[in-house]
């Protein structure tokens, strides 16, 4: 059982997953309609639509669709990479951990951070002087297109839909709990509204929905800090004593629980956060949004002082909620547990600092959260079919700017459908490990051959999809064989792998393979791929040719 | 193609090795000093998890743990804003005069 527990508490991060899972089986049916958080609601919702149509009429081409023209400033990428990655799963899941465990949820925010130092250290600026709109175009400069293409959207579409049901079916419950919505609605309701955004506001949209949502959390969550500091007299001893006098484990919320019980899993861990961030193929899209790789760099620093600062907010914010929510037995049930789950504890505590009004903003902007996430997955899953698969697989790069489009559209409605049908489907499963996998996945697939590609002259097409294949199948399968899906969801009575977590194995799997078959790689086809690494890397460093938007239009 | 030629000329140049070497060297750097504080944590969670768990002092409920974490949210916006400031500031100085000398 404590393994079990363990497992669940792991994911905890992912609210979607608790949800799904027998913590919470004692959800509450839809509590009374809030109609502050519905108004709220609306309000930004006409907001973003009205950002769409502005942003309809100003995206023709196919590089105003994928990335904005290229016409967005350094500071205004950065607050919309934090608005794509900040998930309400983040904000609310983190926010549970904390409330549950303690110092625990902050190793967990820790994770999500060092991930974009490394991003910008390694990937940003070559990623920008290389490619135009996916990352598929940085992998396959002098590698063989298609077989590449194909792999780099393989890796993509996987991260993307994982990470999409993982959003919807969290969408869904969240909504169904804040405004007491049908569940089926609800999903329904989030795909509409995704497709209008990215089908006619393209990147444009997707970035505006972004950043508003970004300014609106970071504004929601400082309020709350605030107020909490405000209620213990801004001293840090006196939060941290007094939810120790509360919290039923006592001193133990101050220590690392067991979220990491073996050296294994936990280097299996850290490295599946630090480097699939910069596998994630709707943040590495992004970075072809800026005009050149100063901007791109830019884009990082403000997106890490963002995510650093809001990692911390909800460090106070979980602590908060541990001393003004616990105590307080309007927000529980006669059994004791919190109204809701655990997860809705950074909502309780909205209400608990600011009445009804701020309760409804803070839901209606948790809402907004995962639309903007959503958004931006839709466009990167796009870009992956339409400007990898159909346009450069498919057609060998002979597909006019118009029919790419076109294909382009076609996949935001069809990603849109399959992400509601998939939300619906996956109402009641334990999709933890689908966020696990999405992670691994950048993690095992994308970043080697991006990494590889960009700094190691010897990579070949062929190791190149060795290694990458490799490290998506091992990711997949170890995932699988692992206590979480083979004991806890397929009921299997050992585990075949032992570790909770992939990455160690699947990122090693993936950068030896395609050392190995590299440099056995004799072929004339190998050498001439070699022998080209010489001018993508001089135009990787110096930004040569980049292609500027000043210049096109 | 002339940015072919371009490519060629730059690649010959003293100064682009140069301007390779030292990225390469500082991104190096950074990282290892990223890594070491991130898996020092993470080798301290798995290994002395009480060790974090001490306060600071006897009058304090604040313990070793917190003022790790939260350096570990600094040092990761400082290694950024170190990284861009020289990389925005210095390398593309030298990215610059590297483009004038072959073009010129």
């Amino acid at each position: 059982m404590k393994a079990h527990s363990l497992v669940l508490t792991i994911f905890m991060l992912f609210p979607l997953t608790v949800l799904a899972s027998d913590r919470v089986t004692h959800v509450t049916p839809p509590q009374t309609i809030n109609y502050e958080a519905i108004i709220i609601f609306l309000l930004f919702v006409t907001a973003t639509l009205g950002i769409t149509y502005w942003a309809a009429k100003r995206t023709r081409t196919r590089r105003d669709y994928y990335t904005a023209g290229g016409n967005i400033t350094g500071l205004q990428n950065g607050v919309a990479m934090a608005g794509d990655y900040i998930s309400a799963a983040t904000f609310l899941g983190i926010t549970a951990l904390i409330y549950t465990s303690g110092y625990d949820g902050l190793i967990y925010s820790l994770g999500f951070l060092v991930g974009w130092p490394i991003t910008l250290f390694f990937v940003a600026e070559k990623l920008r002087n290389l490619g135009r709109y996916t990352f598929a175009d940085v992998v396959s400069y002098r590698l063989q297109q298609k077989p590449i293409r194909i792999l780099s959207a393989c890796g993509s579409l996987i991260t993307i839909v994982l990470y999409l049901i993982a959003q919807m079916v969290g969408a869904g419950k969240l909504i169904q709990l804040l405004f007491g919505f049908n569940y089926a609605i609800a999903v329904g309701l989030v795909g509409i509204l995704i497709v209008m955004y990215v089908l006619f506001g393209g990147m444009l949209a997707t970035t505006w929905v972004q950043i508003v949502k970004a300014v609106l959390l970071l504004f929601g969550t400082s309020f709350m800090a605030i107020m909490i500091m405000k209620t213990v007299g801004f001293s840090f001893n006196n939060l941290f004593t007094e939810a120790i006098a509360v919290h039923p484990l006592n001193q133990k919320i101050m220590h690392p629980g067991g979220l990491i019980h073996d050296p294994v899993s936990a280097l299996s861990l850290g490295l599946a956060l630090m480097f699939g961030t910069a596998g994630l193929p709707h943040v590495l899209m992004r970075f072809f949004t800026v005009n050149d790789a100063r901007e791109a760099r830019k884009s990082v620093l403000w997106a890490t002082g963002l995510l650093g600062y809001f990692y911390f907010l909800t460090f106070i914010i979980g602590f908060g909620a541990i001393v003004l929510v616990s105590t307080n037995p309007d927000f529980k049930e006669a059994s004791g547990a919190l109204i809701g789950g655990s997860n809705i504890a950074a909502l309780h505590l909205a209400n608990a600092l600011g009445g009804s009004l701020f309760l409804g903003f803070i839901s209606a902007v948790t809402f907004a959260t995962i639309l903007a996430v959503v958004a931006g997955l839709t466009l990167a899953g796009a870009a992956a079919v339409s400007h990898d698969l159909y346009a450069n697989a498919l057609c060998n790069g002979n597909a006019t700017e118009h029919q790419e489009l076109k294909v382009s559209k076609i996949t935001v409605i069809i990603l849109g459908i399959v992400a509601i049908l998939l939300g619906i489907m996956f109402e009641n499963q334990n999709i933890a490990f689908m966020v696990g996998l999405a992670f691994a996945t950048a993690a095992s697939c994308n970043f080697p051959i991006i990494l590889l590609s960009m700094y190691w002259s010897k990579l070949t097409t062929r190791g190149a999809l060795m290694g990458g294949w490799s490290g998506l199948l091992t990711a997949v399968i170890l995932m699988i064989l692992s206590p979480t899906i083979w004991v806890v969801v397929l009921g299997h009575p050992q585990p075949i792998y032992p570790y909770e977590y992939p990455a160690l194995f699947s990122m090693l799997a993936a950068f030896s393979f395609s050392w190995l078959f590299s440099i056995t790689d004799h072929s004339a086809q190998g050498a001439a791929e070699r022998q080209r690494f010489e001018m993508q890397f001089v135009r990787s460093q110096t930004g040569i040719s980049i292609e500027k938007n000043s210049k096109v239009h | 193609m002339v940015d072919d030629i371009i490519c060629h000329r730059i690649i010959r140049t003293a100064r682009f090795k140069q301007l390779v070497g030292k990225r390469k060297a500082f991104s190096l750097l950074l990282s290892a000093i990223l890594i070491v504080f991130y898996f020092g944590l993470i080798l301290l969670i798995a290994f002395a998890p009480d060790w974090l768990g001490t306060p600071l002092n006897e009058e304090t409920s604040v313990t070793r743990g917190i003022p790790i974490g939260i350096g570990i949210i600094v040092i990761s916006f400082l290694l950024c804003a170190i990284y861009v400031w020289r990389a925005n500031g210095e390398f593309e100085q030298m990215i610059k005069q590297l483009l004038s000398e072959v073009k010129g």
